[in-house]
């Protein structure tokens, strides 16, 4: 089957009943998706389905034939990061890391929608992103500044 | 490469009487390991050597491991993980404190204590009798799981002629090192252990990742092949550590004008079914158990205790959540009692420079923890609050409280345990010109990477670009001693200043440097030592502050080297309809000698509060037969972004001599004060003293609805 | 392909996790999410009428909806994260028929029916006779829940919903009450009390049965459920 990930096609080969994240890190080698519970709890493994965030623990592959696909790997240009990970190194957004890629991914899609969002709409979007590292009080912050970029 | 899997035992102690392998699955395919694979001993080397890597004729605990399996395919280890029947004669098990502690079955030892501790200051006996009110109190914590977001995992090769490497998700590469020297029975250099990128640890990576290790390498030194162990998350929350559950019972001697004479603290805490790190966090928690404050006669009598459930490890406070959590109910308790507010019967009582603590350390720095305590409640517009809730709260169904926890946290190792470790960070200079940290020191999040760049820039006086750090690998790094304890910086940073001024002094000395230069004439010299003269190396190793005396016996003298001292406010409402408990401001503030990296610092108080929190009011481990029944994200509750306050965090400056550039350890220090702060403001809203956490709406509504009220 | 004993598999947000968690019994699925017939709002003079791959977000985002079915929006904005809400649809929550589901209630205070096709066949059913015990539905193996009917009679009636979960967002309900009310006429469901949905007309809570699970007890359940109807009813 053909899937887009980050811009480029491919034909993949795997059981129809994979799940989307062992398809992109495994086959694909996009190991910035990250498998914290496999339950759809943790949101470590968030990825864009066609702009949409969904957990890709969660998402059989044969259901993603034919559509495009973002991991964190797709979102920065080049060298050059966008403006919430930019946002998200400056302000601490990030201190173990492995929460990050799925972070990052739902704060872009929760801008998409809310271009300068209250706090609220922030701790909403993001309510399905757990971090036991920062108290999300930096994530908050990091938000709140990339939306000023 | 091939996957491993764990076996576990499916009963709870008991003596295996057969291990069956069912058709379904290529079992000569396989590769399997039980005890009698082991090449050298089979014990984790920890504390007591107790622990197994696997069950051998006893399983002590549910979901101990007892068979290994690897095979190429991912998927078929899963299925033939169902097919090992492990059969048990099954013994009988100890559930509770009370029927461990009554020794009804014995367990462990002869009589089921992995450690006990006696501290004595003063004469409490007689400074009862002359107390005008005693006051007393019992207070209940639960386990916690450490919850980080990236599970255990391990990567091993193992042959007898080139030796064991493990690759994985570790704070303490040397912890590993030193399990499996024993366990292949090889010696110290043919063992490798290699720290990749850690998903977060909190203590739990800090003692089980040399199990996970150790079952990686067997299957790699069985099979021949490279072994990926990795855990789901079920199985990490069930098999692995948690925070060990307490019991603290508090008898307390005061005078009419409030202050303290006499106080007595039972602090037990239970272990789970081996010893692993149970004297320490007992050592740990029985130090703090007494507070910040000064009080001339003290007993404190602790135990670690063995029960029938998987061990119970490290996790960030280790001890020390536990016993300041009762304290600082119970100060509200006295304080109560003699009519005072909680904040006046603080200042009443409150350590001193030149005062001592519990342990007779007499404190050496300016601490002024009622300026502290006034500030804290400054921000957090206390007064005014508190006065507003009394009166509103009785006309209202919403019932809002405001309360606060005054504590102090230790880092580094305690009493002798600095210079037992004896730590080393060694820098070496490249032939690029750049300097390169060599340290044991993992990152794991909290940023050790960043300060030791910025201690080592700010010492060598050049860019922040020209450091790098080594990957932790024990062949190529210095002992620096385990990622714990809030010393990564304290303790371990201060080495890395000093191996740098070393690194200095020798590029100095031989003329390459002057004495003031510019970054870009350091590299220069610095290329040119290592080209033309040969490698640039200096250490750091571990000196103790002067005049630090610790006696290991009694337990008494400096327990630590620096104390980091903090207010904590919270602020609630309980709902009436739902008995949930919601938070709508939390301030921190904290004296943590120097601020090296203010984001880094916040991020550090913010995590370990909202941690916290978690361990005050959702995170529950629920127990059935033996083991925890809610493994799993949905079901094991940490708080969402949805669920925290505002968290505010202020830090206040008091250099520590001994520290980096002045600072103190505070990784652990968030994670004690803020269950007592909310349950101190429950009481507050409620009326109802609560003295046990988690405290889940449940819970509270027992204690709200009239009918109990009565009762 | 009902008929030869394949299930559909719609978001997946349900059953994923049973997969991964080795507990999927049921072997042979058939993706239906690609079915743009099946995802849809429709608004008639009489009804709303959904498409049972309507998504939580699809819900969230409808105009008609948040102005005459509100409990809906609130519903599907407390079920799960954003992740959860873009894959996961209502007649999936229906046909997945766990009884801590936070849609039921809504659809049964709003008299809702349900469609149900076969190959053969086509009827509409009452969603309050759609759930007889736990898990056990009136839906014949080699049906298909197509569509969901609301009657748009409720616009002016005062709406509450109040889902009480283990935590703040993404959390499984422990106890979850809709409640919309006219006058002296009251129309409640309750989820996570019994082992389905329970539709009342009256305040009368005594055909509910919570009981103590991992997450909560019985007791806590039940006075919550009381607490909730007595701020329903001061509403």
């Amino acid at each position: 089957m053909q899937i887009r990930v980050n811009g480029v096609d491919h034909s993949i080969d795997a059981p129809p009943m994979s799940r989307l994240l062992d398809v992109l890190r495994e086959d694909l080698r996009l190991t910035g998706v990250k498998e914290g519970c496999g339950e759809g709890e943790c949101g470590a493994c968030s990825v864009l389905i066609d702009g949409e965030l969904v957990n890709s623990c969660l998402v059989p592959v044969l259901q993603v034939e034919g559509a495009s696909i973002t991991t964190i790997e797709g979102v920065a240009n080049g060298d050059k990061l966008n403006a919430v990970q930019q946002a998200f190194l400056e302000y601490g957004g990030a201190q173990c890391g492995i929460c990050t890629p799925g972070m990052i991914l739902a704060a872009m899609t929760l801008l998409d929608q809310y271009p300068n969002p209250s706090l609220e709409q922030i701790k909403e979007g993001l309510a399905g992103n757990l971090c036991r590292c920062t108290g999300y009080m930096r994530i908050f912050e990091a938000v709140m500044q990339a939306v000023q970029e | 490469m091939i996957y491993g899997a764990t076996v576990r035992n499916p009963a709870r102690r008991g003596k295996i009487r057969s291990i069956s392998f069912d058709p379904g699955v290529p079992w000569d395919e396989f590769t399997i390991v039980t005890a009698k694979d082991i090449p050298g001993k089979n014990y984790v080397a920890l504390i007591l050597n107790d622990q197994p890597f696997l069950a051998d004729e006893i399983t002590a605990h549910g979901e101990e491991a007892v068979v290994l399996l690897a095979h190429p395919d991912r998927y078929l280890v899963e299925k033939a993980r169902t097919l090992v029947r492990i059969e048990v004669e099954p013994l009988p098990c100890v559930d509770s404190l009370e029927d461990s502690l009554a020794k009804t079955q014995v367990i462990w030892g002869d009589d089921n204590i992995f450690k006990s501790y006696l501290m004595n200051k003063g004469d409490v006996d007689q400074a009862f009798a002359a107390a005008d009110l005693i006051v007393e109190g019992e207070y209940e914590t639960g386990a916690q799981e450490q919850l980080y977001i990236e599970n255990n995992g391990m990567i091993a090769v193992a042959n007898p002629e080139e030796g064991v490497t493990v690759w994985g998700s570790m704070q303490c590469p040397y912890y590993v090192h030193k399990a499996l020297i024993p366990l292949f029975n090889l010696p110290p250099e043919k063992i490798r252990i290699i720290q990749m990128e850690t998903g977060g640890g909190f203590g739990g990576k800090e003692e089980y990742p040399s199990m996970i290790a150790g079952h990686a390498a067997l299957l790699a030194w069985k099979s021949g092949k490279p072994v990926k162990l990795i855990y789901d998350r079920a199985e990490d929350m069930i098999a692995t550590t948690k925070r060990h559950p307490s019991r603290t019972r508090h008898r307390t001697g005061v005078t009419h004008d409030g202050k303290l004479v006499a106080m007595e603290i039972e602090f037990d805490i239970d272990g789970g079914a081996y010893a692993t790190l149970s004297a320490v966090v007992l050592s740990r928690g029985t130090i703090h158990a007494a507070g910040p404050y000064s009080c001339p006669n003290v007993r404190i009598r602790s135990r670690a205790f063995a029960t029938t459930y998987p061990p119970h490890g490290a996790f960030r406070g280790f001890g020390a959540p536990q016993s300041i959590f009762a304290l600082e109910r119970q100060m509200n308790k006295v304080a109560a009692a003699l009519n005072l507010s909680p904040e006046e019967f603080r200042r009443r009582n409150f350590l001193h420079e030149g005062q001592s603590t519990a342990t007779g350390q007499v404190i050496r720095e300016k601490v002024d923890l009622e300026d502290l305590l006034f500030r804290t409640l400054e921000l957090s517009h206390f007064h005014h609050h508190r006065e507003t809730f009394d009166r509103a709260n009785p006309g209202s169904p919403l019932k809002r409280g405001i309360g606060f926890a005054t504590f102090m946290h230790g880092a580094g190792f305690t009493g002798s345990g600095e210079v037992a470790l004896s730590s080393v960070v060694t820098v070496e200079a490249t032939i690029e010109g750049t300097v390169r940290i060599l340290a044991a020191s993992t990152e794991i999040g909290q940023g050790t990477n960043t300060i030791f760049s910025q201690i080592a820039a700010d010492a060598l006086q050049i860019d922040y670009s020209l450091i790098e750090l080594a990957q932790p690998d024990t062949s190529t790094v210095p002992n620096s001693g385990p990622t714990v304890a809030s010393r990564t910086v304290m303790v371990v940073g201060k080495l890395v200043e000093a191996a740098c001024i070393g690194l200095k002094q020798i590029l100095i000395s031989s003329g390459l440097l002057a004495q003031t230069y510019t970054s870009e004439e350091f590299a220069e010299a610095a290329a040119e030592y290592v080209e033309n003269i040969g490698p640039l190396r200096a250490s750091g190793e571990y000196q103790p502050p002067p005049n630090v005396f610790w006696n290991d016996e009694t337990y008494q003298g400096d327990a630590y080297g620096a104390y980091a001292w903090a207010v904590y406010v919270a602020m609630v409402t309980v709902d009436p309809i739902t008995y949930e408990v919601r938070i709508d401001d939390f301030v921190a503030m904290q004296e943590i000698g120097k601020v090296i990296h203010p984001v880094l610092a916040m991020g550090q108080i913010e995590g370990g509060v909202a941690q916290a929190i978690g361990f005050a009011l959702y995170e529950r481990v629920a127990w059935k037969n033996g083991r925890m029944a809610n493994g799993q994200m949905t079901n094991y509750i940490m708080p969402t972004s949805a669920d925290l306050p505002p968290i505010r965090v202020f830090f206040a400056e008091n250099p520590y001599a001994y520290g980096p550039s002045g600072a103190k350890g505070i990784g652990e220090l968030p994670m004690d004060g803020v269950a007592p702060a909310i349950l101190n403001a429950i009481e507050h809203a409620t009326g109802v003293a609560f003295n046990q956490i988690p405290l889940v709406p449940e819970l509270v509504m027992e204690s709200l609805l009239p009918r109990n009220r009565h009762a | 392909m009902l008929a030869e004993g394949y299930r559909p598999l719609a978001g997946g947000t349900d059953v994923m996790v049973l997969f991964e968690a080795g507990k999927l019994v049921h072997k042979k699925w058939i993706s239906i999410r690609e079915i743009p017939e099946l995802r849809y709002i429709d608004v008639s003079p009489e009804h709303v009428i959904l498409g049972a791959l309507t998504t939580y977000t699809d819900v969230r985002r409808s105009e008609i909806l948040s102005k005459e079915f509100p409990l809906l929006l609130q519903a599907a904005a407390q079920t799960g994260g954003i992740a959860t809400q873009n894959r996961g649809t209502i007649g999936g929550n229906i046909a997945n028929a766990s009884p801590a589901a936070d849609t039921p209630p809504a659809l049964l205070v709003y008299d809702a029916e349900v469609e149900l096709v076969s190959q053969k066949t086509s009827r509409w059913l009452p969603y309050t006779q759609f759930h007889k015990a736990y898990k056990v539905m009136d839906l014949a193996s080699d049906e298909l829940l197509t569509s969901i009917r609301l009657p748009r009679r409720f616009e002016n009636w005062q709406h509450f919903y109040r889902k009480v979960g283990t935590r703040r967002a993404q959390a499984i309900s422990k106890v979850c009450f809709a409640g919309i009310r006219q006058g002296d006429q009251i129309r409640v469901a309750l989820g996570s009390v019994a082992p389905i949905p329970i539709f009342l007309e009256s305040p009368d809570l005594s055909s509910i049965t919570p009981i103590d699970d991992i997450r909560s007890t019985a007791n806590y359940r039940l006075q919550v459920a009381k607490n909730l109807m007595a701020e329903f009813l001061s509403y």
